[in-house]
């Protein structure tokens, strides 16, 4: 129980600084740490498979790829030229309101997520293994698992052709 | 034991991080990283309640489908910053207005 409220502190705590870091490195490295935390959270629910994948998948893939497109950007000399023409949005005022708004989203979704009591049933007790988990994905989930693939291709086709020079000369 | 609810709301607040950095983020990166806490939110959301409310491993399963969206939607969306960002030497999402009316 006691670590549930440290996952979710730090989880919570990493992503809250996230959106407020000026260098997207920093943001990208305290992502990382939040999917840690919440790699933590899904061994407590019993999904180590789900655990390793986010570490695997998400901290060890995407947030790299993250970090490549970061750095190959330059994107931390980006925030020094400062835009004297700021859109009225982004003034501190508004950006103020926006926070207010996030604020009372929050308060919203947890008064109705609480208003249900909870009906105590706790079905199943052992950790999902990763044979569960493929007889699954192979039977019943084979036709999502086959489209996924042809997804993974369209998208690495449509990133290759969007982020291609035009040499068309 | 952890009621379901603890998970629900740990959700909601990380959701509403995210959505609060969609808007306020003034960095198209950070923009795209407050979209993949979302989609994060999203997937604890799904284990939690399929192993607190089901006892079936099917919150696992839809967690693997949506990693795999995030992943390809996370490839696709950096690609684009990157030809924006040919195009106008700025990861400022106010400076790209040409749609606007």
């Amino acid at each position: 129980m006691a670590l549930f409220y440290v996952f979710a502190a730090i989880s919570v705590l990493a992503s809250l600084l996230v959106i407020f870091q000026r260098n997207p490195i920093y943001s990208v490295l305290l992502l990382i740490a939040s999917f840690g935390a919440l790699s933590g959270l899904y061994v407590l629910l019993d999904a180590p498979f789900v655990a390793v994948i986010q570490i695997i998948v998400y901290a060890g893939a995407i947030m790299v790829l993250f970090l490549f497109v970061v750095m190959l950007l330059n994107a931390p000399h980006e925030e020094t030229v400062y835009d004297e023409h700021t859109h009225p949005l982004m003034r501190p005022g508004p950006r103020r309101f926006g926070t207010l708004l996030a604020a009372v989203l929050i308060v919203e979704l947890v008064l109705a997520l609480t208003k249900r009591g909870e009906s105590g049933v706790s079905p199943g007790g052992a950790v999902i293994s990763v044979n569960t988990i493929g007889q699954l994905l192979f039977t019943e989930y084979a036709f999502a698992f086959e489209v996924t693939s042809v997804l993974i291709l369209v998208a690495m086709v449509g990133a290759v052709v969007l982020a291609r020079r035009d040499a068309r000369n | 034991m952890v009621p379901l609810t603890y998970y629900l709301v740990l959700s909601a607040v990380l959701f509403s991080i995210g959505t609060a950095g969609v808007f306020v983020q003034r960095n198209l990166i950070t923009i795209l990283l407050s979209i993949e806490i979302m989609l994060n939110a999203v997937n604890l959301t799904f284990v939690a309640f399929g192993r607190l409310r089901f006892g079936a491993a099917d919150g696992q399963i839809i967690v693997f489908f949506v990693m795999t969206v995030a992943a390809a939607e996370a490839a696709v969306g950096l690609a684009i910053v990157i030809g924006l960002f040919r195009h106008r030497e700025s990861l400022n999402p106010d400076r790209f207005t040409a749609l606007k009316w």
